[in-house]
């Protein structure tokens, strides 16, 4: 009987498969986008249901009220993820009386996912993250992956033909940086539809969005709290992307 | 007399029966944690217009023994924190040394977000609740001194309990009866703190570590002080006690080598 190699140490390349494995997880997932400009971090995502009958899989989720996460491949195992992730943060709550810094977090959960890579009997996260906060030093977005990798990001895509979506956002990326609060939700919406087939679009019920960011001029200094979009009260935003389509095949046609 | 040491300078039994040690303990629990024993006294801190003062003298003693009279019992943490520790010496350079790895754990972060002075005060009363609660309490009470994550003067204090408090001045020990209505007087309740300057703050503090000095008999004549400001921390450690005047001793009656 031939023996099956050790599928994470054998490799001569020096790949380790069982982590490429899991990172394909995280392709097949319904992708999720996140993207900041000066004050605000935001997220969106596409959400799938298993059947006609089913409710739609959660992507979106509060970490903290300066914090959240949007999720692609492994439900179950971001939820493992994310509730350490709040565990964590209502212990710097507790210990220290601040918020977590998002900077932390995300190396915390780093090495967490690396230590899975390392050791016998366990198996990599099969779930890609992106870590949208506040903290001191304003907004952020990191993207992270079964490996261990983290990186921190102006706007990142991730899973199922999230290659539509990155190149709307590295087309986009200088309007997105300076764009105000809402203008940066319909960024982010754009994207995502981007990478939707012929047949779909985005309604009520597929969409999900979550924004934190920093307050008004009015609050110095305080943050406006994580927040999450979903059923109705998405309208409003999905509406800001059909008349800002609209509005620019008019230009366009004014153009030729 | 023989040529055991143990008996030496002990009554003789012989004489006077044997020693009855039964009131010695030699099982039960633990009790050396249970009181502190070299110690620090006082440590007594202002806020005024912009910022924190503290202070406290240099001296560690042992029971009543001046023991070691040049301890460091002003530490500062970040660039805008100052923790003053009264109580056990031993306690206190342990608090320390969990304030260098948390201090080393901070500046890993390269977005800055570095601990602020209540941040640090929330977790060290934290650390004393823990302890108090294993029975095991870090013997100290503690002053934090600096900036609230509003940037606004912070002060507060944190006792072996993990009992929390604050005020505009603050003082631990002995201080916390002679120092405090000398604050109070200097800058009582309705004076806001916009009016009390950094000079008169620092001014304040030696006038109270001279009074310490005078009555409180485990004080030092040298003493260590701390301003910290939004342009940083300002610490000196080597302070004299200066002007002194002992007339008033002349006055005291009723102890001490003259009766009445």
């Amino acid at each position: 009987m031939a023996r099956v190699p050790m599928q994470s140490l054998s490799s001569p390349q020096g790949r380790i498969f069982q982590v490429e494995y899991a990172q394909e997880a995280v392709k097949q997932g319904s992708v999720v986008v996140g993207l900041v400009n000066k004050t605000h971090a935001v997220l969106v995502g596409l959400k799938r249901n298993a059947e006609e009958l089913s409710s739609y899989q959660k992507k979106i989720i509060e970490i903290d009220s300066h914090m959240g996460i949007a999720i692609a491949g492994l439900a179950s195992d971001a939820r493992v993820l994310s509730n350490y992730m709040k565990q964590q943060s209502l212990g710097s709550r507790m210990t220290y009386g601040r918020p977590i810094p998002v900077d932390r977090i995300v190396t915390q959960i780093a090495d967490r996912a690396q230590t899975n890579t390392q050791h016998y009997g366990k198996r990599p996260y099969g779930v890609g993250l992106l870590v949208a906060g506040v903290d001191e030093a304003g907004p952020h977005l990191f993207e992270f992956q079964p490996s261990g990798m983290i990186h921190e990001m102006l706007a990142c895509a991730i899973g199922a033909r999230s290659q539509m979506a990155r190149t709307y956002l590295e087309r986009n990326l200088d309007k997105i940086t300076n764009s105000t609060r809402d203008e940066l939700i319909t960024h982010g919406l754009r994207a995502l539809k981007e990478t939707l087939s012929q047949d779909k679009e985005l309604t009520v019920d597929n969409t999900s969005v979550g924004v934190v960011g920093l307050a008004g001029e009015e609050g110095k200094g305080k943050i406006e709290s994580f927040k999450l979009y979903e059923g109705q009260q998405l309208v409003p935003l999905l509406e800001a992307v059909e008349s800002g389509e609209t509005k620019e095949e008019e230009t366009m046609e004014v153009d030729s | 007399m023989n040529h055991y040491p143990e008996v030496w300078g002990r009554p003789r039994d012989d004489i006077y029966g044997p020693y009855n040690s039964s009131y010695l303990q030699t099982t039960g629990p633990k009790t050396h944690t249970q009181s502190p024993a070299v110690t620090g006294t006082s440590v007594i801190a202002v806020k005024f217009n912009g910022g924190v003062a503290i202070a406290a003298d240099n001296l560690a003693s042992y029971g009543s023994l001046a023991r070691f009279t040049d301890v460091k019992r002003l530490r500062v943490f970040g660039d805008s924190a100052v923790v003053g520790f009264s109580g056990d010496v031993s306690d206190m350079q342990y608090i320390d040394r969990l304030l260098e790895s948390l201090d080393i754990r901070e500046n890993y972060s390269t977005h800055g977000n570095m601990m602020n002075a209540k941040n640090l005060h929330t977790y060290l009363s934290k650390v004393l609740y823990k302890r108090r609660s294993e029975f095991n309490p870090l013997w100290n009470h503690i002053l934090v001194a600096g900036f609230d994550e509003d940037k606004k003067p912070f002060l507060s204090s944190a006792d072996l309990l993990g009992t929390t408090y604050s005020a505009p001045h603050l003082a631990t020990g002995f201080g916390a009866h002679l120092a405090i209505p000398i604050l109070r007087r200097l800058f009582p309740e309705e004076k806001p703190l916009e009016e009390i300057s950094k000079g008169e703050a620092e001014a304040a503090l030696r006038e109270c570590l001279k009074v310490l000095w005078y009555r409180d008999a485990r004080s030092l004549d040298k003493y260590s002080i701390a301003v910290i400001t939004a342009e940083g921390v300002e610490i000196k450690e080597d302070q004299v006690i200066e002007a002194q005047s002992w007339a008033f001793a002349e006055s005291i009656r009723g102890y001490g080598a003259q009766v009445n």
